[in-house]
């Protein structure tokens, strides 16, 4: 496996006198990982997230993204091409006033073909499950579909890696349910590699490695099974553990000895349905 | 309230005036103002009344819509009518009511001066309905090309046209969250003397004003991530492209135009 994103020792602040936003981070992301960072607020998750396209350029230490480093001003736009972002609030990004051109905006930027930019629209739109409303305006549709637009806006791009800045928090949980699903099958069909930040830990059960970052520094990494199986110290970091560990967690103070690594709602069910046959 | 200002608005559809190519669009456009302008006399206004509501009629845009842009403009027309009706003065009064006196010519020039204001508002909203913002400024850029010859801005000037028009809805949306936030904690819009009124705007524009730029901000980002960099290089999902309708449509409208400019030959002028 190639190394898709790559941070050795960054060092970030966004003042000269300030303080570090992010203290010596040094993360390697592989191609085709799915992997989701978790973090209370200010912890610098979206300060990283920003730096993987070099949106910001780190102080100290580098940022390589499949062999570029992101300090390479002339290769900006491969850098861009390469790993799309997308942001928290969905009105924020979305610029043209109908669903169709607002997808082919990345495509007009990088002066791609009229004809090419339709077929690679209607491929995003199609991925994203957007197509049926490729010609309203961005103010008809829900939260949960204006984040899909945008993130059908990024992979019209054909990006090797798309990093979603809490893609969900400003959406009801359908559209939660359908943005990640999205997201799952962009990882899962097309092998583009993940990088999500996220503040729901259902969301970041899903990932194939778990990030966690606090103040400025990576905490610990590891399977969503290994992270959330450590029910007391994720709590010490004010985060939570999906539904089903805490639920094991909680039987285990009474006594008993469940596995808090059924993340899984159906692994739990079956765990407790077994536990209580014997 | 803030939901009844329609301009800027796009009614998709599929209408010969939907597909008019926006740059001839925006050309009848302007042509249109001037034509209304420059003719004077009533079968001109009748012809372009007429020409108005046919093309309204062709476009499929409910007339509601029509009620709907001209409703702002009202206290503008009130005011015009009675400023007119009491100062302009001709020969032999219509009515004379003690020191108020309404002369015919008074009346004759209300009804022009209105007549063109509306067909004026209900002319150029057309383009807004029946063009997507994107063609819109997509012909705008076209038809000022021109101008890149003396350094003008051109492809900054349509972005920022885009973005402004992309941003209306959110922000009246926006505004109206804001009011019924200040209003839940008590402030009073609606009541009060005018200056009471105006005061009351500043707890919605401050937060109006902020959001806006924290949105620019993000706006900014995210256009970059996607590659933004200025017109240089560009291409486009939708080329302009001219096609046999559009010149047989545009025909119509010169002769159209070209007719009522005529009138002015055959009649005469009523201001």
């Amino acid at each position: 496996m190639s190394i898709m994103l790559n941070a050795e020792n960054v060092w970030f602040r966004y003042s000269q006198e300030g303080d570090w936003a992010l203290k010596d981070i040094s993360l390697q992301v592989e191609k085709g990982e799915f992997v989701a960072v978790l973090g209370s607020n200010g912890c610098g998750k979206s300060t990283l997230a920003k730096l993987f396209n070099a949106i910001l350029l780190p102080e100290k230490g580098d940022i390589i993204v499949e062999g570029i480093n992101t300090k390479e001003e002339e290769k900006l736009l491969d850098i861009r091409q390469k790993v799309g972002m997308v942001f928290q609030n969905p009105d924020n990004q979305i610029v043209a006033t109908v669903v169709e051109e607002d997808v082919a905006f990345a495509l007009e930027n990088m002066g791609v073909p009229p004809r090419e930019i339709r077929t690679r629209i209607d491929e995003a739109m199609q991925s994203a499950g957007i197509y049926k409303h490729r010609e309203k305006g961005p103010h008809q549709l829900s939260g949960g579909q204006k984040q899909r637009v945008a993130i059908a806006g990024i992979i019209a791009m054909r990006p090797d890696c798309i990093v979603l800045d809490e893609p969900t928090a400003m959406l009801d949980p359908y559209g939660r349910e359908a943005v990640i699903n999205t997201v799952k099958k962009l990882n899962k069909e097309y092998g583009i590699t993940v990088v999500l930040i996220t503040h729901y830990m259902t969301e970041a059960a899903q990932a194939d490695r778990i990030v966690v970052m606090t103040k400025g520094k990576i905490e610990k990494m590891g399977t969503p099974k290994e992270i959330f199986s450590q029910v007391e110290y994720m709590q010490s970091l004010a985060l939570d553990v999906p539904q089903t560990s805490a639920l094991a967690y909680e039987i285990n103070k009474h006594g008993f000895n469940l596995s808090t690594e059924a993340i899984s709602i159906d692994e739990c069910a079956a765990q407790l349905y077994k536990f209580l046959e014997e | 309230m803030l939901k009844d200002i329609t301009i800027g608005q796009h009614f998709p559809g599929k209408s010969p005036v939907h597909n008019l190519d926006a740059r001839l669009k925006i050309v009848i456009t302007v042509l249109f103002v001037i034509v209304r302008f420059m003719s004077t006399n009533f079968p001109g206004l009748i012809l372009s009344g007429v020409f108005v509501l046919a093309m309204y009629k062709l476009s499929g845009i409910p007339l509601k819509m029509l009620k709907k842009s001209i409703k702002p403009l009202m206290p503008l027309i009130v005011f015009t009518v009675i400023l007119n009706l009491f100062f302009i003065k001709g020969e032999t009064p219509l009515i004379k009511l003690g020191f108020v006196e309404i002369y015919p010519e008074a009346v004759m020039f209300i009804i022009v001066m209105i007549s063109r204001i509306l067909l004026l508002i209900c002319g150029t909203s057309l383009l807004t309905y029946t063009t997507s913002t994107i063609a819109l400024t997509d012909g705008l850029e076209a038809l000022m090309k021109p101008l890149n010859k003396i350094n003008f801005p051109v492809h900054e000037m349509a972005m920022m046209m885009t973005i402004a028009l992309r941003f209306i809805p959110t922000l009246i949306e926006e505004t109206e969250k804001i009011m019924n936030a200040q209003k839940s904690r008590g402030a009073l819009l609606d009541s009060g003397s005018f200056s009471d009124k105006i005061k009351a705007l500043v707890p919605i524009l401050v937060p109006l004003f902020i959001s806006a730029f924290r949105r620019a901000e993000e706006l900014a980002t995210a256009m970059e991530c996607r590659c933004y960099h200025g017109g240089e290089g560009r291409t486009r999902l939708r080329q302009l492209k001219i096609t046999n309708d559009d010149i047989r449509y545009t025909a119509v409208c010169m002769v159209t135009f070209a007719v009522i400019l005529s009138m002015k030959l055959f009649f005469t002028r009523v201001i």
